[in-house]
């Protein structure tokens, strides 16, 4: 096999990890104002995805670096073209990165609800507009001769792009619920568990109906496999989740995310950005770095990815329990203010992180 | 404003705010790993207290670095997809190294030290802050490879045929002697920040603390954080003149021009003089620079360690350049910007030296000072620092324009490697583009600075905690065993 291939095909693998992963934390942040109704309730969801969000977005860094390594015309092309996409992306996710790590850090109820937004449109906005700009790739866009993306912006809002932003933004909140009923205990579980069971069968219908759009009018036979696996796994999640199987459900989502990859990968091989002058195409093969450049690199992903799965898998061992709402510490965060404490006084951690959960703040 | 002219505002933005908080996490998370060994190791809980203080300033700081950095990853592509089409083949690659060995191990170790606390055996938790400090080192590593061969192309060759530049040789890429001056120069301005950092922010509570009469918990506490900082201040500020002087004279060999430019040399003289102050007008017209005071004699020797050398001016490298590549280009960078860049970045880096001897003068002895001007030092000397960070990049930055890839001048360099900023730029993308984006980041950013700031300052007003959730050696709930079913009801020790 070419080593392009190769190299196509792990950027495949890097974007699977980062849809599943990432996946349910988009899900879980999607999901805070539905599933969060009290503050203990959004902290005990978003601490089921506390140690590891952070983890799960290299993922994205990795397929970027990826990219620009082996296929840097795929890279360029596709960043400057899909450019106010990528743009409301990376505002998103900066957004959501500092609002996980900031929000606790301050006792206050408005500094709480304005996180809380943030880690919401945060989650929503990349959700939706992955799924627009991974149908935008399948459906081929408009580029000229020199692979330059000449469509324009509300060109990539076409309706198989808009209802493929529907698809991955539903298959993420489903993804997220099964997670949160898998990962958290009591309330939010439950209410989790009862909302993926009603979420996943819209789900089936939509993503079913993209897939087969993608399926007939622009992939090639093959991939009808993973079309059907996709169907498969997705009926089998409509189950697991009514019978609270909260461990195979997860299962069949994460496969149902793979298989949308094998899909969509599967339906721009040997492309990887086609145009709809196919003549234009950046293929595998011209758009990718030298002979040279793919062997040094898969050297060094052959060493480290084995590493990365191995290290990252054991943090969601060291992390494996539930999250329970008696799991959650009392707020630990300062106030805005400094209290007025005598210097020289022990400091107490009581000064300025009282509160209850509740109650208004003083 | 062309595209050209936003783009490059709108990665100097992007690129400096990053900065600003990326030496501070190189350099403090090593101390932070630092401060808990030492209570690992003596079991002092003064030190514990310490881990937890500078950890969570620590913390404040990772997270829009993470964030920030994100952007950094995207923007060649976004902004200039010209330069990653020429330059993918063998730029690409320390970035997808760096994402790979650093930002994984970086990230998920990160994760296991915060919610770690009471989930790891110790000695375990303490080698997931060590992963965490080792793979932020790392990543400057593959970043600044990545820089440096911009800066000075290595181990590629040009391919006429498809007009990009090729990846010949890693080893030569991963070893370019530019790297091999940047790098150490980075981290030990890195490791300056940081330790001014905890020296600074020691210092102002230990002045405070012993002006209000508890001189023993300035003395338990902050002053062995003082003297801990000040330590890795001046160890590292050593390194940081050694390689600066080292990376200087290997610019002059390299990007003669550049050092012209920060001189303000424009004719060719024997024996040159460094010059303290100048003036000029801002048409980047060299004949308009004056020199008002002046070493004889010193820029020839910091190029060459010899005070008579004779050094290029400004015109004769912009004559040379024509003829080697061609004219209707001005090859010499913003005068005023990379003169007071270089001059402001040494000047900033020498005035936060202050703080560590006068802390040194201070503390000698066993003394615990109450000296109001040393606590007032301590807050000067710290946006001191940062700015020299900024100053240093941004010289080095505009100091290379207009090139984006700097030719190798070198016998031995690479043939037809390089590439003029202005041809690095992407073509699809309008100025209007541009702008919204340009804006977008600015506004946030802008928000998210004095989010910032506000954090770092309350967290640090604070001070130590005396003890939270009492995470004293004694206490037993620090090394339950994780599996212990019996507290499982037992709140997390850290939470978000």
């Amino acid at each position: 096999m070419e080593l392009s291939t190769i190299w196509f095909l792990l950027i495949a693998v890097l974007w699977t990890g980062y849809l599943v992963l990432e996946g349910f934390d988009f899900g879980v942040g999607m999901l805070l104002p539905v599933l969060g109704r009290r503050d203990k309730d959004r902290r005990v969801m978003i601490n089921t995805i506390g140690p590891v969000w952070d983890g799960n977005e290299v993922w994205l860094l990795t397929a970027g670096g990826a990219t620009f390594a082996a296929f840097p015309e795929w890279y360029a092309t596709m960043f400057s073209g899909f450019y106010l996409a990528l743009l409301l992306i990376l505002l998103a996710l900066i957004v959501r990165v500092v609002a996980f790590e900031w929000r606790g850090k301050i006792n206050d109820d408005a500094w709480r609800r304005r996180s809380d937004w943030a880690l919401i449109i945060g989650s929503w906005v990349p959700a939706v507009l992955w799924g627009v700009a991974f149908a935008n790739l399948v459906r081929g866009v408009e580029l000229d001769a020199s692979h330059q993306y000449v469509g324009g912006f509300f060109a990539l809002l076409n309706p198989f792009a808009l209802l493929g932003g529907a698809m991955t933004a539903l298959v993420f909140l489903t993804h997220g619920a099964i997670f949160l009923a898998l990962k958290s205990g009591g309330d939010v579980r439950d209410r989790a568990g009862a909302l993926a069971g009603r979420l996943a069968p819209v789900t089936l219908v939509v993503a079913a109906a993209w897939a087969v759009w993608a399926q007939i009018a622009y992939s090639v036979t093959w991939t009808w496999a993973a079309v059907v696996v996709a169907a498969a796994s997705l009926v089998a999640t409509v189950l697991t989740t009514r019978a609270r199987r909260e461990g195979w459900a997860f299962v069949a989502s994460a496969v149902t995310i793979l298989a949308a990859v094998v899909l969509i990968f599967g339906s721009l091989y040997p492309d990887v950005v086609p145009a709809f002058d196919t003549a234009n195409s950046l293929t595998v093969t011209n758009a990718s770095s030298s002979h040279y450049t793919l062997t040094v690199m898969t050297w060094v992903a052959a060493v480290l990815v084995p590493f990365v799965l191995l290290y990252q898998a054991w943090t969601y061992w060291v992390f494996r329990k539930r999250v329970f709402a008696t799991h959650i510490p009392d707020h630990v965060g300062l106030t805005f203010v400094r209290p007025a404490v005598p210097v020289g006084a022990p400091a107490t951690p009581a000064a300025g992180s009282v509160g209850s959960d509740e109650g208004p703040q003083a | 404003m062309e595209a050209l002219d936003l783009a490059r505002w709108q990665f100097g933005v992007t690129t400096v705010y990053h900065f600003i908080f990326v030496p501070l996490t190189i350099g403090l998370t090593p101390l932070v790993a630092l401060m808990q060994t030492f209570w690992v190791r003596t079991k002092n809980e003064r030190w514990l207290r310490l881990t937890k203080f500078f950890g969570k300033l620590m913390l404040i700081n990772f997270a829009i670095g993470i964030a920030t950095g994100i952007v950094q990853e995207f923007q060649f592509g976004m902004n200039w997809s010209e330069y990653s089409r020429f330059v993918g083949d063998v730029f690409g690659a320390p970035l997808a190294m760096e994402a790979l060995a650093a930002f994984f191990v970086e990230s998920t170790f990160l994760g296991l030290w915060i919610f770690g606390w009471d989930k790891l055996p110790k000695r375990i938790h303490l080698a997931c802050i060590w992963a965490v400090a080792i793979a932020t080192n790392l990543s400057a590593f593959f970043i600044l490879a990545a820089n440096s061969w911009m800066q000075h192309p290595v181990g590629t060759v040009f391919n006429a045929q498809t007009g990009r530049a090729e990846m010949v040789d890693i080893g030569k890429i991963l070893s370019n002697p530019t790297l091999m001056a940047a790098l150490p120069h980075t981290l030990t301005a890195a490791f300056v920040t940081a330790g001014t950092f905890v020296a600074a922010i020691a210092a102002w509570w230990m002045v405070r603390l012993v002006r209000s009469g508890d001189v023993a918990k300035a003395r338990d506490v902050y002053r062995p954080a003082v003297l801990l900082g000040v330590v890795v201040m001046l160890v590292a500020g050593v390194g940081v003149s050694l390689t600066g002087d080292q990376q200087a004279k290997l610019m002059f060999d390299q990007q003669p021009m550049k050092m012209a430019a920060a001189e303000g040399l424009c004719a060719s003289v024997d024996g040159a003089s460094f010059s303290i102050l100048a003036i000029g007008d801002l048409n980047n017209d060299c004949a308009g620079v004056k020199h008002l005071i002046s070493v004889p004699g010193l820029t020839s020797f910091l190029a060459t360690n010899n005070f008579s050398a004779p050094i290029k001016g400004v015109d004769e490298l912009q004559a040379l350049a024509t003829a080697k590549y061609g004219d209707g280009v001005d090859y010499v960078p913003n005068l005023p910007i990379t003169y007071w860049s270089f001059r402001l970045m040494i000047g900033m880096g020498a005035g936060a030296a202050a703080l560590a001897i006068a802390a040194l003068w201070l503390t000698r002895k066993g003394r615990v000072p109450g000296t109001v001007w040393f606590s007032r030092l301590a807050l000067v000397s710290l946006p001191m620092i940062f700015l020299a960070s900024s100053f240093g990049w941004i010289f080095t930055e505009m100091g290379r324009q207009p090139w984006v890839v700097v030719p190798n001048p070198n016998p031995s360099g690479v043939d037809g490697v390089w590439l003029l900023t202005a041809r690095g730029v992407s073509t699809v993308v309008s100025p209007t583009m541009v702008i919204i984006s340009m804006v977008a980041f600015t506004l946030l950013y802008g928000v998210l600075a004095v989010v910032w700031f506000k954090l770092m300052h309350r967290y640090a007003i604070e001070g130590v905690a005396a003890t939270e959730h009492d995470p004293s050696p004694d206490n037993p709930t620090n090394h339950r065993d994780p599996d212990d079913t019996a507290d499982a009801d037992a709140p997390l020790s850290f939470a978000y």
